[in-house]
């Protein structure tokens, strides 16, 4: 799982407000390689949440992103931050392990790199 | 420009749209040929039902052209015409009076070129084809003949008007082209991702030319983001993958996310860049998130073979079982039951989801929203009658209503419907 997918994701049990960001427990991750693609970081980038990007990338160990995006168009001109941006975004990869619900503390387990985000009966 | 573009005879409602997604592609429409609503001009040959593989198409240049014929399943060919007629006389004719300025850069002494005969509903053997080149002699081609590898391909195309002997109106009338080819569809993508090579495959998996033709039309290519919300085995991503675009798919059932995979399965491609277990009732999208695929393609379940499935248990939905708690205990690997998800349930979530997701002035517009709506309205009014007169297909798909002017409104009788293959097209 890149972490642009958890990115996307929130916990959605019925009557949680608050799910998003789901905390990251890794008990295995591991980098991938992904094709560098300018354009598509761009248009992605007003998209992302930030600081849950940030924090993320920390729970893997990858402590390159600046806290804060201050000026994000002279940002996207620079290569530097734009393959920090890509390797955080799309080519840290958890492998196994499980996000956590920051309201209620469920575990959504990921298994093979894939999030399992389906509800149990009583959830729904 | 007018070029003649040729299909192959297959899947005919999907021959045009593909052309149409193509042009956008490869910005055909950047430049004004195309009219308000991002559409090409069509033209048919003298006497041709739509069904016809003759077209001609209105488009900005060469270079788009080939650009379009290359990437597309469904066109044989897009050619730059030299001349038609009904006859070998008409046609002599033609090409002798097509200006010389188009025609000589590609008869000149230092090219490389071949002729290739083709007919469509005939057949024409050998010896006929040496006639039919033999009978060219009045172009002034100077150029050597290479059979393999020639520069230009020079295209000799027939067609009958077959129609008469079987008792059917006919699709084709008689009619012979004579063109250069500017470009042709590369079918030997197909045999390569045919469903057969694949090491896993599921009960529905998408066959891979329809997945290449959704991959078209959604405009698939490098840097987009594609999701398919029932991704099954990734047939679909596979085509979306091949043509450049990441990927991302979710489906509920974790046998296929687990085993399928998607694009790396055996091809070398990109893995999607993600992959998730989720479900398309209860998405578990964050707040705020919208806007963010480029295109969103899939095969919605329906059916019994593989009928879709939702969260939460069927007894429990229909009230038949009180509602329970799962034991903390056994929470860790619980398989959560699910329950059937009709077709109706699952357009809605879809229709959710794109409004939702898509990004803006992609190819999802305010126009395309009117044009459904008002379709919707006219279906819901008329879908019975439709029924009753045998022919709700064509009413709603209408091949005819673009071109000839006859809307695709309720006022559809038998007779006014051409034949083919005994059914009302």
């Amino acid at each position: 799982m890149r972490l642009l997918t958890h990115n996307m994701l929130s916990c959605n049990i019925k009557g949680v407000t608050n799910g998003f960001p789901l905390r990251i427990e890794a008990e295995k991750f591991m980098e991938k390689e992904v094709d560098f693609n300018i354009d598509f970081l761009k248009s992605i980038f007003s998209k992302i949440e930030w600081t849950a990007l940030v924090e993320a990338a920390q729970s893997l160990g990858y402590n390159e992103l600046p806290e804060e995006v201050v000026d994000s168009s002279s940002m996207l001109e620079s290569s530097d931050f734009l393959k920090k941006f890509h390797h955080a975004l799309l080519e840290l990869h958890l492998e196994e392990g499980a996000l956590i619900c920051p309201e209620t503390g469920r575990r959504f387990p990921v298994s093979k790199g894939i999030p399992n985000m389906l509800l149990h009966e009583d959830e729904v | 420009m007018w070029y003649l573009c040729v299909f192959f005879h297959r899947l005919l409602d999907y021959r045009r749209a593909e052309v149409e997604a193509l042009a956008e592609l490869f910005g055909a429409f950047d430049d004004g040929v195309g009219d308000d609503h991002h559409q090409l001009q069509w033209k048919l040959p003298e006497r041709h039902h739509p069904d016809s593989p003759f077209h001609l198409v209105n488009l900005p240049s060469e270079d788009a052209a080939r650009n379009i014929a290359n990437r597309s399943l469904l066109v044989k060919g897009i050619y730059e015409l030299w001349g038609e007629g009904d006859n070998y006389e008409e046609l002599e004719k033609a090409v002798t009076s097509y200006p010389d300025e188009r025609k000589l850069p590609y008869l000149a002494t230092e090219t490389t070129f071949r002729i290739v005969v083709d007919s469509f509903g005939k057949i024409i053997n050998f010896e006929e084809q040496n006639k039919r080149i033999q009978s060219l002699k009045f172009i002034p081609f100077k150029g050597r003949v290479n059979l393999k590898n020639p520069e230009q391909k020079f295209w000799l195309m027939e067609t009958d008007d077959y129609g008469s002997k079987n008792g059917l109106p006919p699709v084709v009338q008689k009619r012979i082209f004579f063109g250069r080819e500017v470009g042709a569809a590369d079918r030997k993508l197909l045999p390569t991702y045919q469903l057969k090579s694949r090491n896993y495959l599921g009960p529905t998996a998408m066959d891979a030319e329809m997945a290449f033709l959704m991959a078209n039309q959604a405009l698939a290519t490098k840097g987009k983001l594609v999701y398919d919300p029932f991704v099954g085995t990734g047939s679909i991503l596979v085509a979306a993958a091949h043509f450049g675009a990441m990927t991302m798919g979710a489906d509920i059932d974790i046998r296929v996310v687990r085993d399928g995979r998607g694009p790396d399965c055996n091809y070398g491609l990109p893995m999607p860049i993600s992959l998730l277990r989720a479900d398309n009732n209860l998405p578990s999208w964050r707040q705020g998130l919208k806007e963010i695929f480029d295109a969103i393609i899939c095969d919605p379940p329906y059916g019994v073979r593989a009928g879709g499935r939702k969260s939460g248990g069927r007894k429990l939905l229909k009230g038949a079982v009180d509602p329970y708690t799962v034991p903390d205990d056994k929470r860790t690997g619980h398989i959560p039951s699910t329950a059937p998800y009709s077709l109706a349930e699952c357009v809605h979530d879809l229709l959710e989801l794109a409004a939702r997701m898509l990004v803006m002035n992609g190819p999802y517009t305010d126009d395309i929203a009117e044009l459904a709506m008002k379709m919707h309205l006219e279906f819901k009014e008329n879908h019975l009658k439709w029924l009753e007169d045998g022919n709700l297909h064509s009413a709603v798909f209408s091949p005819t209503s673009s071109v000839n002017g006859a809307s695709g409104d309720s006022n559809f009788n038998r007779d006014s419907k051409p034949k083919y293959r005994g059914k009302y097209v």
